[in-house]
C-alpha cells in the first residue's frame, strides 16, 4: 500500500482544480456542476465549497446524479447496486456541464454518466474533473478535462481515496 | 442488493428488507418518471411477457409502462383469441412463449395459485399480476408505498379495508404487507362478504363503517366483486351502497381526515361515492401514479436474479 496524496497534498489539490475551473468558467453564470453518486459526491462537495470560498459573489449551481440504471453491467455482476439519490434540480439544457467524479478508470461510468445527463436535457457542453486519472486501464475513449492526479496502475491495483467525514482521514491509496 | 425472492408470487413470501428495498428502489423510479425524458436503460436486454387469462386496464398498462420506461421488450398476451380457447394448457401456453426467449413473466390468472403451479415448471422469473381470490402483491406494494408518501413510516398507522374482503386478492396482500410494516389492520364490510377466521390474519373486524372510519387513518375502500360472486350475498346493490358504501358526509363526520383509496376499478355510487372519490382525501390517482414506480423497481430487481438461473 502506497500514499499517492496525503491530507495537505490533496487539499493543495483539490485547490488547484477549483482555480482550474474558476479560469474557464468565471463567474459560474453558464455552467452547472454535477457530482456522480456515491463516491464522487464527497469531492464535488468539497470542490464547490472550495469555489464558493475564493469566488463568493458567484451563484454555483450543483447536483447530484446517480447512474446505476444506466450502467452496462446491470446483469454482470451478481448483485444489484444500491441506487443514490438523483438531485438536479435545475435545467441542464445549453449549460456547460462540468461532470464531477473520483478516480477515473475504465471509463465506463464516465460513459453511462453522459447517457444519464442527456436525458435531463441537451447541455451546451460537458467536462469532467477527476481527482485520479488511472493513466493505461481505459475501455472506452474518454479523457478528462481537469486531473488532480495521474498514476500508472495495473488492472489489479486499487485505488482508494478516503475523506476525512468518512474515513477519518483525507488521502489517497494505491493497494496492491 | 436484492430481494430475497426469484418471483413475486405474493407479499406472504417477502420480509420487510424487502419491501423497504422495493420502496427505496421505487423512490428512485419515481424520481426518473418526472424527468424530461422519462426512461432509463437499464432493462435494454430483457423481454418480458404480459400473460392475462383476466381482464384489465390499469395492471396491464402499468406493467407495460413499467417494462417500456426501464427499455425491457414487452409482447402481450391476452387468454382471449389466443390457443388457450383452442384448449392449450397454461404450461404449454407459458413455455411456447419463453422458448421464445423470453426472460420474465408478469401473469394474471383467474385461479389461486396459478403463479406458483407455474413457478414450479418454468425457469423464467414470474411477477403474479393478480390469482384468483388469492394476491395480487404489486397493489399491496404501491398501497402501501401510498400511504408511506402522506404518512412515513407506517408502523402503528390504523388501515382500514373496507369492503368485499372474500372476493379480493387486494385485501389478502394489503394485509400481508401492512402487517409486515407494522401497521395495524382492520377490515369491514357485510358479514357474508368477511371470510371466517379472518382475525387468525391477525386483523380486526367490524360490521359497522362508521367504526371503522373513526379508527382508522387511511380507509381503502373494495369495489363489489360481482364476477366472483355466485350466490347472492347481499339483496341489491342499492341496499349495499346505503349500509356499506362511503360518502362525503361519512368523511366529514368524523373528527379527523382520513385518506381515502382505492385500487380501482371504482363503481361510483356504490362502495363509493363521487364527493369521496374525488375529494382532497382521495389518494386514488396517486396510487395510479405510484404503480408504475413500484413495478419499475420490482421488475429491475427481480432482473438481477438472472444468472442464478442459468
Amino acid at each position: 500500500m502506497k500514499t499517492l496524496l496525503d491530507s495537505q497534498q490533496l487539499n493543495i489539490t483539490l485547490q488547484r482544480l477549483a482555480h482550474e475551473l474558476i479560469e474557464n468558467h468565471l463567474d459560474f453564470s453558464d455552467t452547472v456542476i454535477i457530482g456522480l453518486q456515491p463516491r464522487g459526491i464527497w469531492l464535488s462537495d468539497k470542490i464547490v465549497s472550495q469555489l464558493k470560498t475564493i469566488i463568493p459573489h458567484a451563484t454555483i449551481t450543483y447536483g447530484k446524479l446517480d447512474i446505476t440504471f444506466y450502467r452496462d453491467d446491470v446483469h454482470q455482476e451478481g448483485a444489484l447496486l444500491v441506487p443514490a439519490q438523483t438531485d438536479i434540480p435545475f435545467s441542464v439544457e445549453n449549460k456547460k456541464v462540468i461532470l464531477i467524479d473520483d478516480v477515473l478508470h475504465t471509463g465506463r461510468t464516465v460513459r453511462a454518466a453522459m447517457d444519464a445527463l442527456l436525458d435531463f436535457g441537451r447541455p451546451g457542453n460537458v467536462e469532467l474533473l477527476v481527482l485520479i486519472d488511472r493513466h493505461y486501464s481505459r475501455e472506452l475513449p474518454i479523457q478528462a478535462d481537469y486531473i488532480g492526479m495521474v498514476v500508472d496502475t495495473i488492472i489489479s491495483q486499487k485505488v482508494k481515496v478516503n475523506w476525512k467525514e468518512q474515513h477519518k482521514k483525507d488521502e489517497v491509496l494505491l493497494i496492491d | 442488493m436484492s430481494l430475497s425472492v426469484k418471483h413475486l408470487l405474493g407479499i406472504k413470501e417477502l420480509n420487510k428488507t424487502d419491501i423497504e428495498t422495493i420502496f427505496r428502489t421505487a423512490d428512485n423510479f419515481k424520481q426518473v418518471l418526472q424527468r424530461p425524458i422519462k426512461k432509463v436503460p437499464a432493462l435494454r436486454d430483457t423481454t418480458i411477457a404480459n400473460i392475462f387469462f383476466e381482464n384489465s386496464t390499469r395492471t396491464r398498462i402499468s406493467f407495460e409502462l413499467a417494462e417500456k420506461r426501464l427499455s425491457a421488450d414487452t409482447i402481450n398476451f391476452a387468454a382471449s383469441g389466443s390457443s388457450v380457447s383452442k384448449g392449450e394448457t397454461l404450461i404449454d401456453t407459458v413455455k411456447n412463449i419463453l422458448s421464445m426467449k423470453v426472460d420474465m413473466v408478469v401473469m394474471r390468472h383467474a385461479a389461486s395459485g396459478a403463479p406458483w403451479f407455474l413457478s414450479k415448471h418454468i425457469d423464467a422469473s414470474i411477477i403474479n399480476a393478480g390469482d384468483g381470490v388469492n394476491e395480487h402483491p404489486t397493489q399491496a406494494l404501491l398501497d402501501a408505498f401510498s400511504m408511506r408518501e402522506r404518512l412515513g413510516d407506517l408502523k402503528g398507522k390504523r388501515v382500514a379495508i373496507i369492503g368485499d374482503i372474500m372476493h379480493s386478492r387486494v385485501a389478502l396482500s394489503n394485509i400481508f404487507c401492512l402487517n409486515k410494516l407494522g401497521a395495524e389492520v382492520m377490515v369491514a364490510g357485510p358479514p357474508t362478504l368477511i371470510p371466517k377466521h379472518i382475525e387468525s390474519l391477525g386483523v380486526k373486524q367490524t360490521y359497522d363503517i362508521n367504526k371503522a372510519l373513526q379508527w382508522c387513518d387511511v380507509a381503502n375502500v373494495l369495489r363489489i366483486q360481482l364476477e366472483r360472486q355466485n350466490k347472492p350475498l347481499f339483496s341489491t346493490l342499492r341496499e349495499y351502497a346505503l349500509y356499506y358504501g362511503i360518502n362525503k358526509t361519512m368523511l366529514d363526520a368524523i373528527q379527523k381526515e382520513i385518506l381515502v383509496m382505492h385500487p380501482g376499478p371504482i363503481n361510483r355510487g356504490v362502495e363509493l361515492s363521487s364527493d369521496a372519490a374525488d375529494s382532497s382525501q382521495s389518494i386514488i390517482l396517486d396510487q395510479v401514479e405510484n404503480g408504475v414506480a413500484i413495478r419499475m423497481a420490482v421488475i429491475y430487481l427481480l432482473s438481477g436474479k438472472r444468472e442464478t438461473m442459468e
